[in-house]
């Protein structure tokens, strides 16, 4: 058969047609590197890593923008490819302060090449994604030597003026995605390429502030960002090396429902991500208050003893006392005045277990229709 | 929902109306904005210029309260130009000739009078909506809160029915839910009239299936009080007791001062949060419960869909299980309640909940279900009504505009509508223990017309007195272009400056909700 098959690194893959080398590829988890392509949006091919060879042709290409024909024979780390793979890295390592990798010191010692690094700073912190980041990984899993190339100055301030996104930007390596992810997925609009040249830079509105801006702080960009340009501002960033407990769960605002993955360290939330890129109902997409809105969990102000009014005043008291004083009233108040003077109101907020419980509470013991919740205001 | 999230991205046009979805919903609304980027037309009608307008093919601007109008001038000209669906209308709908004379007077230029939405732009959106393959509707408070809002919503099936775009891929018409849970709390029949999966109190048949479930007597087979109808009979006595779980009604109920009273009025008040409120404060007693992320469950979205939730971190030591609680009060008034962990309970509701009972936890341990569910076998029902409607025969229902129930005056000129921002939910108790939260939103707001402003003579910025028939607040007046002259609007979230001082408890004589989103005010400078 003449049909949509390709050979990638002696594979041979059926493909649809349309498919681009990259998607057949991560379609049967076969992995080609890549900085700046961002599933469900348009390839852009700006970073240039996921470089592939095929048999035939003298020219590199793309494979996020290169689509599957048939009989293509594909090599996605042939020596020819990693060796412009590597170029590639070490000038994007060469653009901005990526201090984890590049620097004229001798790279046997990878310990002692840090803390050369750090005191040349004169820094006591690495950088905050170090650990966490597409480009370091990818640094060495092709052994980029970067020693002898000049550390270029950043040009452009870093922005702390929101609470909640650092821009490093000495960091960017100008793969775009933040815009894919801010213009295509969350269509907010808000930041684009300005400026040309060296001069290049990740811009909200007129060069302004992300607050000032019209970002929405739906955090989508940072998610994305494949190196440290882009950081939460919290103390996660602190933390890296704690253990971190992950839970699948779903958000507790509005009705979409998101499924998220929640951060936790020493039993205190530290980040929240939205979930799996092809998770319904969001695809990994979170909002401000979904993404940042989980301080009320460990808030100090939370109630933690059942309270009785006493002479006016509220007084704390053991769950014994207050439980046996509501069983109590309600079977008081229920004998004088009927079921019917009884009433609860259910949470639109609780789970569904909790209010399966309000409606058998109210309706088998309480014995009144009188169940409502505040869902309609 | 009858169609899903998802499915919205599959429409060719999008009415939106009464959602200011980009803050309500934010992710959902990327749905919409994505649709319009692979060059679908989304219409946005709505009384404020919302930020999806942005997005919008055209925004259509009704005076608040005359959404009736507008539904029926769009099936008018629909009609009027054959461009409806007559095959489904003659298959699968019944009463389309009543429906269809009541809507005859709606002439683009009649509706443009009762609403303010110019006749061609009306007729525009009629023929897009009639012609497209898959039209969806979405709507959200802007249109159930009235007095007319169950009449809105049989409105807008009309329309959808009228199109013949219910039940397939994106169409549809689609309520978005504004708290996360109020599908399941609807589901689990917390709610007067049903039990569980909308079973009736007042069939026996109903009744005697949880009677034996639960091994209880004596279930009352008439249906109970809205909680607007509660606070009413708490305010004149005759309601004795309330038990308040997860809500703070002390600032988002309509007409505070009224609520106030009415709970006060009470003979024992026991309120469940996680933190205090204005709505505890007035309890006899208070307890403490878990929160969001120290629970195992389930919450069911807007789409339908039952999702798992789970523990993130330990709870801390005091508080319990909401469920727990109500199950410790049941015990000591001589039940036998017991359940390991959510889990079973969890069992029990799917064996008790006819469109939950092939659901699992671990059927949804990944991706959850759409109900309804009815077998373990079943895949869930992401589409409602493709074959044919729940009752049988679509209903068309013929419905007259009517008037909100408190319009503008000499001494309140203007009208208020209420809702929320984007970095706020309900009345703040969680959002606004985030700092960052705060800082973006930090206070209340009075939204106005760079025009009503100029008329009054206050700056942006400047500190006003707001009040209507039934209390007054105190905000800073914010001049946006999101206003239209005559119309206000102001979020409900801030206790200091609570909307809902000013808004009407006037109820839709059906779904029982308040007028939130009407109601008349006057606007002037406070002095300092
Ligand atoms: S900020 Fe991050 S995602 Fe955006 S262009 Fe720079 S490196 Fe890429
Ligand atoms: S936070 Fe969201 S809105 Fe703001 S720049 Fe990032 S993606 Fe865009
Ligand atoms: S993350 Fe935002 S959009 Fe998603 S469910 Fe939570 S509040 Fe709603």
């Amino acid at each position: 058969m003449d049909t949509n098959i390709i050979t990638l690194n002696e594979n041979q893959l059926t493909f649809e047609p349309g498919e681009t080398i990259l998607d057949v590829a991560a379609r049967n988890n076969i992995e080609i590197p890549t900085l700046c392509h961002l599933k469900h949006t348009i390839p852009t091919n700006t970073c240039r890593v996921c470089l592939v060879e095929i048999a035939g042709k003298d020219e590199l290409v793309e494979s996020c923008v290169t689509k599957a024909e048939p009989g293509m024979v594909i090599q996605s780390e042939s020596p020819k490819v990693v060796a412009a793979r590597k170029e590639i890295l070490a000038a994007m390592l060469a653009t901005g302060n990526h201090n984890c990798a590049i620097r004229d010191l001798p790279t046997e010692d990878w310990t002692a090449f840090q803390l050369n690094v750090l005191a040349a700073d004169g820094k006591q912190d690495l950088c905050p994604v170090w650990g966490d980041c597409d480009l370091q990984d990818l640094t060495y899993r092709y052994q980029v030597k970067a020693t002898g190339m000049p550390v270029t100055a950043c040009k452009h301030e870093t922005e702390r003026a929101n609470p909640f996104i650092i821009r490093d930007f000495s960091r960017c390596i100008l793969c775009g995605k933040c815009i894919k992810a801010c213009r295509e997925i969350q269509v907010n609009n808000a930041i684009e390429f300005g400026y040309h040249g060296e001069e290049m830079k990740i811009i909200a509105g007129d060069d302004a502030h992300l607050k000032d801006s019209d970002c929405v702080f739906c955090g989508e960009c940072v998610q994305v960002c494949p190196v440290g340009a882009l950081i939460p501002d919290r103390e996660f960033r602190d933390d890296r090396f704690k253990p971190t407990k992950v839970t699948r769960t779903t958000c507790s605002y509005c009705g979409v429902g998101c499924q998220m993955d929640v951060f936790v360290q020493d039993n205190k939330i530290v980040k929240i991500d939205g979930a799996d890129q092809d998770l319904p109902p969001n695809n990994a997409s979170l909002c401000v208050k979904g993404r940042y809105g989980f301080d009320f969990v460990a808030s100090p102000n939370r109630l933690t003893t059942p309270l009785i009014k006493k002479d006016g005043k509220q007084v704390p008291a053991t769950w014994d006392e207050a439980l046996d004083l509501v069983a109590e009233k309600f079977e008081a108040i229920g004998k004088e005045h009927g079921a019917d003077a009884m009433g609860l109101l259910t949470s639109a907020r609780v789970t569904n277990e909790d209010n399966y419980m309000a409606m058998k509470f109210t309706r088998g013991v309480l014995k009144t229709n009188n169940i409502d919740h505040c869902a309609r205001l | 929902m009858t169609n899903t999230i998802a499915d919205i991205e599959e429409s060719d046009v999008i009415l939106v109306t009464g959602s200011n979805t980009t803050e309500n919903h934010p992710v959902l609304s990327t749905f919409m904005k994505r649709a319009v980027l692979q060059g679908k037309k989304l219409y946005l009608i709505d009384p404020r210029r919302v930020k999806l307008a942005d997005h919008a093919e055209k925004w259509l601007r009704p005076m608040p309260g005359t959404d009736i109008a507008w539904i029926n001038g769009l099936m008018n000209v629909i009609i009027s130009e054959g461009l409806q669906d007559q095959k489904f209308i003659d298959d699968r709908c019944e009463n389309f000739e009543a429906t269809k004379a009541v809507v005859e007077k709606y002439t683009p230029e009649h509706v443009e009078k009762l609403t303010g939405i110019p006749a061609d732009d009306l007729r525009q959106v009629a023929r897009d909506f009639a012609n497209a393959g898959a039209g969806t509707i979405c709507y959200c408070m802007g249109i159930t809160q009235h007095t007319c809002g169950t009449d809105n919503v049989k409105s807008l099936a009309n329309l959808s029915m009228l199109c013949g775009h219910l039940g397939k891929p994106g169409g549809g018409v689609n309520p978005l839910r504004g708290q996360n849970n109020v599908q399941g709390a609807c589901d689990m029949g917390g709610l007067p009239n049903v039990l569980t999966a909308y079973q009736p109190v007042t069939s026996d048949d109903a009744r005697e299936g949880y009677e034996k479930a639960w091994q209880v007597k004596g279930m009352s087979p008439t249906p109970g009080l809205v909680a607007t109808e509660m606070f009413n009979k708490a305010y004149e006595g005759e309601m004795k007791s309330l038990f308040i779980i997860g809500e703070n009604p002390m600032v988002s109920d309509p007409d505070l001062n009224h609520a106030k009273k009415a709970l006060n009025n009470l003979e024992f008040l026991v309120v469940q949060d996680i933190f205090e409120t204005e709505t505890t404060a007035m309890a006899d007693v208070v307890l403490p419960s878990y929160c969001w992320a120290e629970k195992n469950g389930t919450f069911t979205n807007s789409e339908r869909r039952v999702q798992r939730v789970r523990r993130a971190v330990e709870p801390p030591e005091g508080p319990k299980r909401d469920w727990e609680i109500l199950c410790d009060i049941a015990n000591r008034m001589g039940y036998g309640f017991s359940y390991e962990d959510s889990h079973e309970l969890f069992k029990e509701i799917s064996a008790v909940t006819p469109s939950y009972r092939g659901i699992t936890w671990e059927r949804i341990d990944e991706v959850g279900i759409h109900w309804p569910c009815p077998d373990t076998e079943h895949p869930g029902t992401p589409i409602l009504h493709t074959m044919q409607f729940t009752r049988g025969k679509g209903m068309f229902h013929a419905i007259e505009h009517v008037p909100p129930a408190e319009l503008p005056d000499d001494r309140y000129p203007f009208i208020l509508t209420t809702g929320r921002v984007l970095y706020h939910y309900h009345t703040g108790t969680m959002t606004m223990r985030t700092d960052g939260l705060n800082m973006l939103s930090p206070e209340c707001f009075v939204e106005i017309s760079d025009a009503d402003a100029t008329r009054l003579g206050i700056g942006d910025g400047e500190m006003v007195n707001v009040c209507s028939r039934r209390g007054r607040i105190k905000a800073k007046l914010q001049v946006s272009d999101k206003a239209v002259e005559g119309t206000i609007f102001i979020p409900f979230h801030f206790a200091n400056a609570a909307a809902n001082k000013l808004t009407n408890a006037e109820l839709d004589p059906t779904a029982k909700i308040p007028e939130f989103k009407v109601c008349a005010i006057n606007i002037e400078a406070a002095k300092a």
